[in-house]
């Protein structure tokens, strides 16, 4: 039914952002390929069905706007990788080639 | 086990509540008891013997004064580690989140706090709650306390196999295709999974989100159901949290324990209770619904047709979901970092770290996800499972207008050899076969111990689904068959989970 090849592993996997290993490319293109098979099985239900996305009724779930305490930036940064001058340090964000 | 360790959570709060016995003490039992047994079961990834003792402690203090928190005041609890608390770390069982502390508890552990519960420790599970067996932790899988060669169930197996060793009388875990339900089976305790939207999410690590669902393990009904009612209720942190009362479900499993389900329809669901289960499970169960018959319920054959796309619909609802979700772990905000030496962009780093943190399971899901969710597979694929979701539900509401509610077996098998199916997902996935459907359609469900396979000595469980916001039926139906049960045999059940530690030696 599917056929999930390596290079639609490693195009999945850069829209995910894995920097997935050769061999897992292996592995997981198996994987994908039989998990697929198996979920494949909707195929067989009919168009006229409306989706359901959520089962609770709710819609618009509104509060009263009042200003409330956020967390405290020394408590927001704590479990960051890296941090600097209060904020978050990140890699910078343009590649060599762009 | 010390005679403490045996206990009910009942029982220890009667005790500690007419200060016959202090929290402190109960809680140090138990902390002794995951020093001796744990090494062998691995069901804790963090316990911290002073803070729990000095909750324990703050416990005893104010009952000394005369204030009791609530009805489980002084009791010890496990929590899962895909729920935030301030002062454990959370890792969710991944690399990426190891040892990160959040700046805030989940809303169910607050109200723990509150109710003046005492937190052991954090619990073990598949990688941010993604498989059935606990093997796809990060940090070794949980052995099941009846055999250590077998796993103890997923993904909240660390909870269960606690709770059944008597490490704690009580846990939370985390339910979005079956796991509370299926290692409360595996492990032989009660394992419920309320209405979604009964119990607040705020503080859970997002998995799935329209299925995630925290819930409660017991070795008793009346035990989960007690933890039910502390966790439960309305929370404007979370967004999906339904308005309106928690449906009576302390007061259900005491109705219950007077032994009479007189007029209560019971439908057998036919799509679940045949041939798909292992004869020793299918043999338990039919035990059980005639002992169902015997306590006076009317029981009938009901057909759910569309629950044969339950398991397809939720492995393409819960990846996609996972896929978002998961999104969030992207190096910069919190956890690991792998790749940040001046050399790679961020795109990168996020790549690199995200290969890194995450195990196979993940990224098969997030990879599943990911391809479900895109333009050229959407229509075919997460569209059509969003279909199937609308017939499971119709299939759902057209048994419950001729049924109280409805049972099945928990899952189709016993616990299965510690990696007999590691390599093949599939395999794997069909074990949460009985599980998803009510998952799928958002209403309530439970599992409660009905023996032991007579294929392997290893228990089965018995599930009862009820309608949404209808949870209190279960737990009647639960609390009536495990008091026959219990009456039949001599012994309560729980007293039969055999002793790991004596495993240990004789093998």
């Amino acid at each position: 039914m599917s056929d999930i090849t390596r290079s639609d592993v490693a195009h999945l996997a850069r829209l995910a952002r894995l920097a997935v290993t050769d061999d897992e490319l292996d592995v997981f293109s198996g994987q994908l390929d039989a998990i697929l098979d198996t979920v494949g099985r909707v195929s067989d239900i009919p168009d006229d069905v409306p989706p359901t996305s959520h089962v609770v009724p709710l819609t618009n779930v509104l509060r009263p706007d009042e200003p409330a305490p956020s967390l405290p930036r020394e408590a927001a940064l704590a479990g960051a990788p890296d941090a600097e001058e209060g904020r978050f340090r990140v890699p910078r964000i343009l590649g060599e080639s762009q | 086990m010390t005679e403490l360790t045996r206990l009910s959570a009942v029982e220890i709060a009667r005790r500690v509540q007419a200060r016959e016995i202090t929290s402190a003490e109960v809680t140090r039992a138990h902390l002794d008891r995951i020093e001796a047994v744990d090494p062998s079961l691995n069901a804790f990834l963090h316990v911290d013997r002073d803070v729990a003792l000095a909750a324990a402690t703050a416990v005893d203090d104010e009952i000394a004064a005369g204030t009791v928190r609530g009805p489980l005041a002084g009791v010890p609890v496990a929590i899962k580690d895909n729920i935030a608390t301030r002062d454990m770390p959370t890792s969710c069982a991944s690399r990426i989140l190891e040892g990160w502390r959040p700046p805030y508890d989940a809303t169910v552990v607050r109200k723990l706090r509150e109710a003046g519960l005492v937190p052991l420790g954090k619990t073990n599970l598949d990688e941010f709650a993604m498989g059935g067996s606990n093997e796809n932790s990060a940090f070794g899988p949980v052995r099941n306390p009846w055999d250590a060669g077998r796993v103890s169930g997923g993904s909240s197996g660390g909870s269960a196999a606690a709770t059944a060793a008597g490490e704690t009388p009580l846990a939370l875990g985390s339910d979005t295709g079956g796991s509370i339900r299926q290692p409360g089976a595996f492990t032989g305790i009660v394992g419920v999974k309320p209405t979604y939207g009964t119990v607040s999410r705020f503080g859970l690590v997002a998995f799935s989100s329209s299925l995630d669902q925290i819930g409660t393990f017991g070795r008793s009904v009346l035990d989960a159901a007690l933890l039910h009612e502390v966790i439960g209720g309305h929370d404007p942190a979370d967004q999906t949290s339904i308005d309106a009362p928690l449906p009576p479900v302390v007061e259900a499993a005491l109705a219950g324990a007077r032994g009479d389900l007189a007029g209560v329809r019971v439908g057998v669901v036919r799509e679940l209770s045949g041939e798909g289960n292992r004869p020793g499970v299918l043999t338990a169960f039919t035990d059980a619904v005639r002992v169902l018959t015997d306590l006076g319920a009317d029981v009938v054959e009901v057909d759910c047709p569309s629950f044969t796309y339950a398991v397809p619909a939720y492995y393409l609802i819960a990846p996609s979901e996972a896929s978002s979700n998961l999104a969030r772990f992207d190096a910069m905000r919190y956890g690991l970092r792998v790749g940040d030496d001046g050399t790679h962009s961020t795109d990168e780093v996020m790549s690199l770290t995200r290969e890194a943190g995450f195990g196979p399971e993940v990224k098969r899901r997030i990879m599943i996800g990911t391809h479900a969710l895109s333009a050229g597979a959407y229509d075919a694929l997460y569209g059509r499972a969003q279909k199937a979701r609308t017939l499971i539900v119709r299939d759902f509401a057209a048994a419950f207008e001729h049924c109280d509610v409805l049972v099945s077996p928990t899952v189709p098998v016993t616990a299965f050899p510690i990696g007999e199916r590691v390599d093949d997902p599939v395999a794997m996935y069909l074990a949460d076969l009985c599980t998803i459907p009510t998952n799928l359609a958002g209403n309530a469900a439970l599992s409660v111990p009905c023996g032991v396979s007579v294929d392997d000595g290893l228990p089965v469980g018995l599930q009862i689904m009820a309608p949404a916001l209808a949870d209190d039926r279960a737990y009647r139906v639960a609390a009536a068959y495990e008091l026959a049960r219990d009456t039949s045999s001599g012994t309560p059940f729980a007293d039969t989970i055999p002793e790991p530690a004596v495993l240990e030696t004789t093998s």
